[in-house]
């Protein structure tokens, strides 16, 4: 935890409000989202229990499996997950632009114009937390396997036509949202909380309810009372007032309310009552709306709270990352691929570990040029530092064969960072990427001394607007501000010896 | 030279002599890996070495072995310093020898590494193809397009390397010999890798995890005694880092001796006062742990760097001499070194010293400490006045290499408190499938060297 988010937390104990830790959303919000609310059945990893889903924030749609125990009411249960889903994951898929790029031929060496299709926009989905990405994710890999009847040998057990079609998809989503920076798949609570900071541990913010209750406080009340209130509070039937947002369900729901309406069900379809079954299972479906419904709402508000932030300026960039992913899979999909294997050889694990810091690096990075608040840290941290400009010398690197601009900048500054002369610092915010090196430090008057080195263009005298003048204010950053390029990988079936060989 | 048995590294002492010598012992090991890097049956020879055991010296003579086969040899390291530490090394063994240094357009070689006439610098691999050795970092090596294989490589620092900068560079050679302290700073990753724990090819794993994980064949060859560490700090960092490949030192209890100036009158602050009493207490036993009030502090606690700096500028203003096998020298700035876990801390200290005039004396973290040796180490103690005790802070390689950086003593400053804090503190990272236990795990260790420390204790009041 970084100094200032520590401040910042210490300031909502105070206030009794959670403070903000961003001026603008870092993330990428769409015009209309898919909320799911899963909730998985306790004993067994990733055996679904409900889900509430859905676009219209009024109507969401409740899927239950009344006997989670049994593998046909599961898969029959991630069918109509797929009927719901799977028209808004393809609707993206139609309305395309295209990109127009030369490439090389690898054989003749020509240069042709390719023509490339990027998706103009792609689904987002919503889930509460982290849990609920996680859910997501082994739903995808107990269904991307699965054979249905339309395979050449459907086995014993075929599942559902689209059943597979749903775990490719929920598989695609749930590892892209481990991609840094990533908003195709948007756990809500590690969203709040990258932008408030609350009055609780970062462990505690994990429960949405809490959360919110910190965020936005009842009127007149303080987030402690409030957040106390959504983990702790209990109806007369020792009923949380707050159900917590899954994927598991409060031990005491299970106890009192759920298992007796499974065994009255059970009992009714061992009875072979269809009428009574049906019955039975509404039940199941009342007790396990009641729970989901309020979660639901504190998405939506969630979702709200985050649109009253203005978008930061890199956050589209990041959705194209986003949209490029989403037409790969698109392709992938249509070109018959098999499903994503259950392991990553060596050289996949590889590439996509690389892609992930990239990412992380890049987003870390567009953060702190699109945020004041983000780049305050690094300030504190030492490792960049903002001040006015008081002087500005022309001055000339003569050795080569014509002279080049190395202007002296003079800068004053109250931060601290942690650079000795000949350090190299790189500019925040300018006209262009602009590298410079600390000349002189007066660390008591905090006046740096720093000589442009490149971004003033190709003349003796630099190009207009490149230089800052004496009064502006500027920002220096000492790590560079883009991501490094990844070294190349060999291909997976030139795996070295080192490495176990070729995959089999 | 016999026919060596690739699988049965020879650390084992020989029945014939029942005490070699720590000298007779080290040169068997050299003597068992040289032979399986160039005829062994295995693609791969690993060489475990504790701090301080002559791996710079093995690598520098495996390389000159293998130039003298006549074939080409590439060497990869992971830093550029370590780059340039090796071709001066191999350089001033050899001065016939000519060395390529690739490097980056960004990175120029340090004047150590080109005051040798025998040394090539360049950024492209074409231009250095031809000599018989060419070195740089694994970051560079990635970027080398296709080529002829070289016959030979040596990978230095093998398990700081990551495991998937091996994937990018092992095409790029036939044989390899991995050279490495297993006990120092895993590598590690900026974002989460749970979705390969447990797989052999875990891309965030270290080199020789992999290596061996693949090729099972593969017996680690180890170095048995370490010559840096003195008589007194050896069996402690053993004990506590390596309980399965024990090592011994080079010297004997009495062999290394820290002399050094009387300390202040009874003018001096308290801080300065308890300074100098560790600083008596460390070139008496080789070990000082200087105590602070127990107390919740900030990283960049003050106090405790404060009394950092009072231990370092004490030590320079009595002057010691250090005593060794070497002859005896003045203990000056340049053999001194600050450990931290943290930059800013490291940062901080930097500061401290500035403002007591003291100017010379390395301060870093750990990592980058790593590979380093100094007459004397301040190190401040990763966990002091921490709330918590996190992964990072339990790290085991972390302590590891804050504690064996010195030939003669390590002063340790710290707050009271860390027991208690590392019993309220159990290690609860999740179990991976897959994933082999490191042993001992930090909580282990930690306690391990407090205990130790225990009897060389001064608190300050």
């Amino acid at each position: 935890m970084s100094l200032l988010s520590t401040l910042a937390r210490l300031q909502a104990v105070r206030s009794g409000v959670a403070q903000p830790l961003a001026t603008v959303r870092h993330r990428h919000l769409s015009e209309r989202p898919f909320v799911l609310v899963p909730l998985a059945a306790a004993g067994e990893t990733g055996a679904p229990l409900a889900v509430l889903l859905g676009q219209d924030r009024q109507h969401p749609r409740l899927l239950t499996v009344p006997q989670p125990l049994d593998r046909d009411l599961r898969f029959a249960f991630l069918a109509r997950v797929g009927d719901e889903l799977l028209p808004y994951l393809e609707s993206f898929g139609g309305d395309v632009e295209l990109l127009e790029r030369s490439v090389k031929d690898p054989e003749s060496g020509e240069k042709t114009v390719e023509v490339r299709e990027l998706c103009a926009d792609a689904p987002q989905l919503v889930v509460p937390n982290p849990g609920g990405v996680e859910l997501l994710g082994l739903f995808g890999r107990s269904t991307r396997f699965r054979r249905t009847a339309e395979d050449p040998d459907p086995g014993p057990y075929p599942a559902p036509a689209r059943v597979p079609l749903l775990g490719r998809w929920l598989t695609h989503v749930s590892d892209r949202a481990n991609v840094p920076g990533s908003s195709m798949l948007l756990p809500l609570t590690t969203t709040l909380a990258r932008h408030w900071a609350t009055g609780q541990s970062s462990l505690e913010d994990a429960h949405l309810g809490a959360l919110l209750a910190w965020i936005s406080p009842p009127e007149g009340g303080r987030g402690e009372e409030a957040a106390l209130r959504a983990e702790n509070g209990r109806d007369e039937r020792g009923q949380l007032l707050v159900p917590p947002a899954g994927p598991a369900t409060d031990p005491d729901f299970d106890s009192l309310l759920l298992a007796p309406a499974i065994t009255r069900y059970d009992a009714a379809r061992a009875a072979q009552d269809e009428r009574l079954t049906q019955a039975r299972a509404e039940e199941i479906d009342a007790l396990l709306g009641a729970v989901l419904l309020p979660v639901w709402h504190q998405v939506w508000q969630g979702l709200d709270l985050l649109r009253t932030l203005p978008p930061g300026a890199h956050v589209a960039d990041r959705w194209e990352s986003d949209r490029w992913s989403y037409t790969g899979h698109r392709d992938r999909v249509a070109a018959g691929e098999p499903p994503q294997p259950l392991h990553d050889d060596a050289v996949t694990a590889a590439r996509r570990l690389a892609q992930r810091e990239r990412e992380q690096v890049r987003v870390d990075l567009e953060e702190a040029l699109d945020d004041p608040l983000a780049m305050a840290e690094h300030r504190l941290a030492g490792q960049a530092f903002a001040g006015e400009v008081v002087e500005v010398q022309p001055a000339y690197d003569t050795s080569g064969r014509s002279p080049k601009p190395r202007p002296l900048v003079t800068v004053r500054t109250e931060d601290r960072p942690h650079l000795d002369p000949g350090g190299e610092a790189h500019r925040a915010g300018g006209p262009a990427s602009q590298k410079a090196q600390l000349v002189e430090l007066d660390a008591e008057a905090g006046l740096l001394t720093l000589r442009l080195l490149n971004g003033m263009g190709r003349k003796k005298e630099p190009e207009p607007g490149t230089v800052p003048e004496p009064g502006e204010q500027v920002c220096f950053t000492l790590f560079e501000l883009a991501p490094r390029q990844s070294a190349p990988l060999p291909d997976p079936e030139d795996t070295p010896w080192t490495h176990g060989g070729p995959p089999k | 030279m016999t026919t060596p048995s690739p699988s049965s590294p020879a650390t084992s002492t020989p029945t014939s002599t029942p005490t070699p010598t720590p000298g007779e012992q080290a040169d068997a090991a050299v003597a068992a890996i040289l032979a399986a890097a160039l005829h062994g049956g295995e693609r791969g020879t690993v060489v475990d070495s504790p701090p301080g055991a002559g791996k710079s010296t093995l690598v520098v003579r495996a390389a000159r072995e293998l130039v003298a086969t006549g074939e080409r040899l590439m060497i990869v390291a992971q830093t550029n310093s370590q780059v340039d530490d090796l071709v001066d090394r191999l350089a001033e063994a050899d001065p016939a020898l000519a060395v390529g240094r690739l490097h980056g357009s960004d990175a120029l070689p340090s004047e150590i590494a080109m005051r040798h006439p025998g040394v090539v610098a360049s950024t492209k691999v074409g231009d250095l193809r031809e000599l018989p050795v060419v070195v740089s970092t694994a970051a560079k090596w990635q970027w080398v397009k296709e080529t002829d294989p070289w016959r030979h490589a040596i990978v230095d620092e093998a398990y700081q390397m990551r495991s998937d900068a091996l994937l990018a560079v092992a095409r790029l050679f036939e044989r390899a010999l991995f050279v490495g302290d297993p006990g120092q700073l895993d590598p590690f990753s900026i974002v989460g890798t749970d979705d390969w724990a447990g797989q052999h090819h875990d891309p965030s794993q270290s080199a020789v995890v992999t290596l061996l994980a693949h090729n099972p064949g593969i017996v680690p060859h180890r170095l048995p005694v370490s010559w840096r560490l003195p008589a007194s700090a050896a069996p402690l960092v053993s004990d506590a880092f390596y309980p399965f490949t024990p090592f011994r030192a080079g010297t004997e209890p009495g062999d290394r001796r820290l002399e050094l100036g009387p300390p202040t009158t009874a003018s001096g602050t308290t801080l300065e006062q308890a300074a100098d009493e560790v600083l008596d207490v460390a070139a008496e036993s080789g070990w000082g742990l200087l105590e602070l009030p127990a107390r919740l502090t900030v990283r960049t606690d003050p106090e405790a760097v404060a009394a950092v700096a009072a231990v370092v500028a004490r030590l320079l203003a009595r002057g010691g001499t250090a005593h060794s096998e070497r002859g005896s020298a003045p203990v000056d700035a340049d053999r001194i070194a600050v450990g931290t876990a943290h930059r800013d801390q490291a940062a901080a200290v930097r500061g401290a010293l500035a403002a007591l005039g003291v100017t010379g004396v390395t301060v870093d973290t750990a990592n980058r400490l790593q590979g380093r040796e100094y007459d004397v180490t301040v190190v401040l103690h990763p966990l002091s006045g921490r709330p918590d005790a996190t992964a990072f802070h339990l790290e085991t390689g972390r302590l590891c290499v804050l504690a064996s950086r010195h030939r003669h003593a390590c002063i340790v400053v710290t707050r009271a408190g860390i027991p208690e804090l590392l019993d309220a503190h159990p290690s609860t990272e999740p179990v991976q499938l897959g994933v082999v236990s490191k042993f001992p795990d930090g909580w282990e260790a930690n306690h391990a060297v407090l205990e130790h420390l225990r009897r060389f204790r001064v608190p300050v009041r």
